[in-house]
């Protein structure tokens, strides 16, 4: 039975933890039919078969060009149905999040997001899911026929597999009180690395002591090909944008590589960062709790080691 | 307006988090609980437009006897009138289906709530209300007007926000920086011991997950550190040892 996935895009291209929901979804046993709505380049939804989509369904009607949560939740339950799928995979994000709640309800599927490995179906079928702000886990039993499955970053390996998806236009009828909620603009950064999408994460807190210092935090996270996050303190005073908050009150994100620089490591600052891979701790403080935390840590004032630390970088390449 | 704020009774942000009974029951010694921190904000924001445009809110919360100084810290806060449901909140659909049902039954046109718990963080539960009152649903949301029927929104979206509109009745989870959390005074905290706190049974509903047990991450090795005038051997490190450059 066909497993459903809806990617998203994001400036034209497919969202990497879109392309990790396809991986996911490959790895449980496929076949895998996808699902992308609004405006998307017909070749990046071909090229999901590289991940390995089969088919991939393109609701292509403009009024989806707008991340609706009401009527996206009506055009996945409705695709499920016309698949003939049990299982809906998609990327906890903020928009995939909310529409997978609304999927559920609307067909009764059991649901569970957070989620960051496969499933385990050696009796019934048990995921393992991020809980506690990634304090702890929970394996938990989706007893329902019926699933939706959103799963964090590096839940699922990208494997290459496939060649090409064949993609078809899909339309289904969308009923006008699915669009009672409009989008009237959106402010958005681009050309830049999205936190809960990044590989590596450069984030600066309260030590950088003030936004004027940035450019240390964004030359690094340019070498580095990264993101840039920050402390709760610093979007609070309006250093940084609110989307960069890292934390139990702002964006969980598990990149290969974290490297916090002037941050304290709050219990509530960690709890946004402890499912990372590796985490560098640059701070002027040796008994701050960061360390703890840490893999890798360099005691020394920020304005030294970042400007060396970024020449560092720069001369391995 | 009639304004409906649903909380979540959460361990504190602080709080260290243990299993016992072979990792199938959280541990709740030497826990403090709290109103989740995104629904404070839910809170907060829902006591601003109380102030602000004269409406009621009530606050609902699926729990326990337990849960109760939490309600009624909420109470303290600002909030009308209480009702808990008086069942464990088994997952996101059981808790949904208990608000849903007293949403329509007291026709309120604003539901309030986090953007997620922060004890299971699914982030559902705004979704399946929505879903089961057939009314929008719009989530995370960091700012909240309302102007007669219609309401403007801030969602936030990564890498920005998106402006949002929708009339009334509808479902929002809330996060900062909605409003500043509200702390409890003295005359909040003595007429909330006599505010009205309804207790009310809970609705039966199959839930379609079990639990099969609880995993505490593996403890972090120590941490190696590097003199700051040797950066030099942290990307060493970083591209050999730990392989993520
Ligand atoms: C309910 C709740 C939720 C919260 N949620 C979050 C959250 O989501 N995210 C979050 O981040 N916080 C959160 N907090 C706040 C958290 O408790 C801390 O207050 C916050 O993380 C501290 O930020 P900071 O490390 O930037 O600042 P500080 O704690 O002030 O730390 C600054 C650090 O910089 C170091 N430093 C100073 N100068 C230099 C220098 N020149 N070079 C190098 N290092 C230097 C200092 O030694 C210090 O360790 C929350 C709090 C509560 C109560
Ligand atoms: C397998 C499993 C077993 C569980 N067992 C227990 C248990 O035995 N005892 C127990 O106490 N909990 C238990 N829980 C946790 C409980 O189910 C959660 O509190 C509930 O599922 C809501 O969390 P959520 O992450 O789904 O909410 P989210 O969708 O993340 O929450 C969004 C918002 O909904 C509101 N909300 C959430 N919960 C409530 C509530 N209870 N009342 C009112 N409003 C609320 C809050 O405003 C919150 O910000 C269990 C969860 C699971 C998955």
């Amino acid at each position: 039975m066909a497993i459903l996935v809806f990617v998203e895009a994001a400036e034209g291209k497919i969202k990497g933890n879109s392309l990790e929901a396809v991986a996911y979804a490959k790895a449980m046993g496929g076949p895998v039919t996808a699902i992308a709505l609004g405006a998307v380049d017909k070749a990046e939804l071909e090229a999901l078969g590289k991940y390995g989509a089969e088919k991939v369904l393109h609701a292509k009607d403009a009024k989806l060009d707008q991340g609706i949560i009401q009527a996206y939740a009506s055009v996945l339950s409705k695709a499920l149905e016309d698949e003939k799928a049990d299982i809906l995979v998609l990327a906890n994000s903020s928009l995939g999040t909310p529409v997978a709640a609304r999927v559920a309800a609307k067909t009764g599927a059991a649901l569970a997001s957070n989620v960051v490995d496969l499933p385990n179906t050696a009796s019934g079928f048990v995921v393992k899911k991020s809980i506690y702000t990634g304090k702890a886990f929970a394996h938990i039993e989706l007893k329902s026929q019926k699933k939706v499955i959103a799963i964090r970053k590096n839940a699922a390996e990208l494997k290459e597999v496939g060649g090409t998806a064949t993609v078809t236009d899909y339309n289904p009828s969308l009923s006008d009180a699915d669009f009672v909620t409009k989008i009237t603009s959106t402010e958005k950064a681009t050309g830049e690395i999205l936190l809960p999408e990044a590989n590596i994460v450069v984030s600066g807190g309260r030590g950088m002591k003030g936004p004027e210092h940035w450019g240390l935090i964004e030359d690094l996270a340019k070498t580095l090909h990264a993101a840039t996050g920050c402390s709760k303190p610093v979007s609070d005073m309006g250093w940084r944008p609110h989307h960069e908050h890292v934390g139990q009150t702002g964006v969980k994100v598990s990149p290969q590589l974290y490297v916090a620089v002037g941050i304290s490591g709050a219990i509530q600052h960690l709890a946004g960062v402890n499912s990372s891979k590796c985490i560098v701790v640059i701070n002027k403080d040796a008994d701050a709790p960061f360390f703890k935390a840490a893999d890798y840590g360099i005691v020394g004032d920020a304005f030294d080691v970042l400007p060396k630390l970024n020449e560092a970088l720069k001369g391995a390449k | 307006m009639k304004i409906l704020v649903c909380i979540s009774h959460v361990p504190d942000t602080t709080s260290k988090i243990n299993f016992t009974e072979n990792n199938t029951k959280f541990d709740p010694s030497g826990v403090q609980f709290i109103i989740g921190p995104y629904d404070d904000y839910a809170l907060a924001r829902a006591i601003e437009l109380k102030e602000s445009t004269g409406s009621t809110v009530t606050v609902i919360n699926v729990g326990t006897a337990e849960t109760e100084p939490t309600i009624r810290k909420a109470l303290a806060i600002g909030a009308d009138d209480a009702i808990r449901v008086n069942a464990d909140p088994v997952d996101s659909f059981f808790v949904a289906a208990q608000i849903a049902e007293h949403a329509k039954a007291g026709g309120y046109d604003l539901i309030l709530m986090g953007r997620e718990s922060i004890d299971y963080n699914s982030g559902a539960v705004h979704g399946i209300v929505g879903e089961m009152l057939g009314i929008p649903s719009v989530s995370p949301v960091m700012k909240l007007e309302v102007d007669g029927t219609k309401v403007k929104m801030a969602r936030e979206i990564e890498g920005g926000k998106e402006y949002v509109e929708a009339n009334l009745p509808l479902v929002a989870g809330c996060q900062e920086p909605i409003a500043e959390w509200k702390i409890p005074n003295m005359r909040g905290i003595m007429s909330a011991k006599t505010k009205p706190l309804k207790v009310v049974d809970a609705k039966a509903v199959d839930s379609g997950i079990k639990l099969q047990k609880f995993e505490l991450p593996p403890p972090k090795g120590a941490v190696k550190m590097i003199s700051a005038d040797n950066v030099g051997e942290l990307v060493t490190l970083l591209k050999n040892e730990a392989k993520v450059l």
